[in-house]
C-alpha cells in the first residue's frame, strides 16, 4: 500500500512538473523546445491517470500494474524525442536533420525489437516484461545517445548555455534512471526504489525550470569552462 | 551481467553528466572579476577563493538583501558543495589527488559564493544611494 510519504512524494512531482510547464510558457519556449512542452503535458496526464486508477482500482491492482509500466514506456520514448530535438538543435547548421531524424526512427525500431527478442527468448513471456525491458533498454540507449551528443558538443565548441545545461540535465537523468533500472534488476524485492525513482523525476523539471528562468536563450558560455572550470 | 555492466556505466557516466552540469551552473560566475571592496568584505585575498571560506560567504549573503533573482544559484551550489564534502569524506583517502580535484571544485564554489555576495554588496550600494538621493 502507499504510505503518506508515497502521496506527498507524488504531489511534489506533479506541483514541481506544473511549475516547470508554466516556466517554459511565460518564457514562450514552448515552440523553440515544443518536446519539453510535449513531455510536460505527457507527464502531468500520466500522473493524473496513474492517480484516478489507483483511486478505483487500488495500488494492487492489474490495471494500474499495466497502466504504470505502459506510461512509463511512452514517457520515455517522449524523452527520447526530446534528445532527437537536442541533437537537431546542435547540428542545425549542418543541415542533417532528416538524417537525424531517420537514424533516430531506425534506433528506437531496433532498440523495441531488441527489447521483444530478449522477452520472447526468455522463459516467462509476459506482456509486462516487455515493457520493462522496453523502458530499461530505451535508458541506457539515452545515455549511450546522450553521451555521443555531449561529446560531439565538446568537439563542435557548443556554447549556447541553455542547450549545453539541457543536453546535461538529461545526461544526469537517463544515467541515473539507467542505473536504477539495473539495480533494480538485481536486487527487485527492495522497496526503496519507490522512493528513489520519485526523487529522481524531480530533477528533469527542476533543472529545466531553472534553465529556463535563469539563463537567457542568447547566453554563451565557454565550453572549457564546463570541462576545467578553476583554470 | 548485462545489469551490472549497465550499472557501471550508468554510474560513471552520471558522474560526468552531474560534474558537468555543475561547472556549467559555475562557469557564469568566473568569468566576473571581484571588485576590491567585494574582497575586502568576503576576506578574499588574491584570484581564488579557498572553499573553506564557502559556509562564511553564505553567511555574509543570508546578512544582504537580495535583488531576488539568485537564490536559485546559491541553492544550487550549496548542494553541489555539499556533495563534494561528501565525496571527500567518502573517497578522500583512496588517493590524494582525489581531494586536490575537490579541494579546486569547493574553490569553484565559493568563487560563486564571492561573486553573489559581491552582486549583492552593489545592489546594496545602489538602493542606499538611492535612498539617499530621494532623502535630499
Amino acid at each position: 500500500m502507499l504510505g503518506p510519504i508515497d502521496y506527498s512524494m507524488w504531489s511534489v512531482d506533479f506541483l514541481v512538473e506544473i511549475c516547470c510547464l508554466a516556466c517554459l510558457l511565460k518564457k514562450r519556449a514552448f515552440s523553440r523546445h515544443f518536446t519539453l512542452f510535449l513531455y510536460l503535458c505527457a507527464s502531468i496526464a500520466v500522473g493524473v491517470g496513474r492517480y484516478s486508477i489507483l483511486g478505483t482500482s487500488g495500488f494492487t491492482s492489474e490495471v494500474y500494474y499495466y497502466f504504470y509500466f505502459y506510461s512509463d514506456a511512452l514517457l520515455t520514448i517522449c524523452l527520447y524525442f526530446i534528445l532527437m530535438s537536442l541533437y537537431a538543435h546542435v547540428f542545425s547548421e549542418m543541415g542533417v536533420t532528416k538524417l537525424l531524424r531517420g537514424g533516430a526512427m531506425l534506433l528506437l525500431a531496433g532498440t523495441v525489437w531488441i527489447s521483444y527478442h530478449m522477452v520472447a527468448t526468455s522463459s516467462d513471456k509476459f506482456v509486462t516484461q516487455f515493457v520493462i525491458e522496453l523502458s530499461q533498454n530505451l535508458y541506457f540507449v539515452g545515455v549511450v545517445l546522450t553521451y555521443l551528443l555531449w561529446g560531439a558538443m565538446m568537439k563542435l565548441r557548443e556554447n549556447r548555455t541553455r542547450l549545453v545545461q539541457l543536453v546535461l540535465s538529461m545526461g544526469v537523468y537517463f544515467s541515473a534512471f539507467a542505473g536504477s533500472y539495473a539495480l533494480d534488476n538485481l536486487y527487485q524485492d527492495a522497496v526503496v526504489w519507490r522512493y528513489v525513482f520519485h526523487l529522481m523525476a524531480l530533477w528533469l523539471p527542476l533543472s529545466w525550470a531553472y534553465t529556463f528562468m535563469k539563463v537567457p536563450e542568447d547566453a554563451r558560455m565557454a565550453t572549457a569552462r564546463v570541462l576545467v572550470p578553476n583554470r | 551481467m548485462i545489469a551490472i555492466l549497465i550499472f557501471g556505466i550508468s554510474v560513471l557516466t552520471l558522474l560526468q553528466f552531474f560534474v558537468s552540469y555543475c561547472h556549467s551552473l559555475i562557469a557564469e560566475s568566473r568569468g566576473h572579476e571581484l571588485s576590491e571592496q567585494g574582497r575586502e568584505i568576503a576576506g578574499v585575498n588574491g584570484l581564488s577563493v579557498r572553499g573553506d571560506q564557502f559556509r562564511r560567504l553564505l553567511q555574509l549573503i543570508a546578512l544582504c538583501p537580495e535583488p531576488g533573482d539568485d537564490n536559485s544559484q546559491v541553492r544550487a551550489v550549496s548542494l553541489y558543495f555539499g556533495l563534494l564534502g561528501l565525496g571527500r569524506t567518502l573517497f578522500g583517502w583512496i588517493e590524494p589527488a582525489v581531494t586536490r580535484w575537490i579541494d579546486s571544485e569547493r574553490g569553484g564554489c565559493a568563487y560563486v559564493a564571492a561573486v553573489v555576495l559581491d552582486r549583492r554588496i552593489a545592489y546594496n550600494r545602489v538602493l542606499m544611494a538611492r535612498q539617499v538621493s530621494t532623502q535630499l
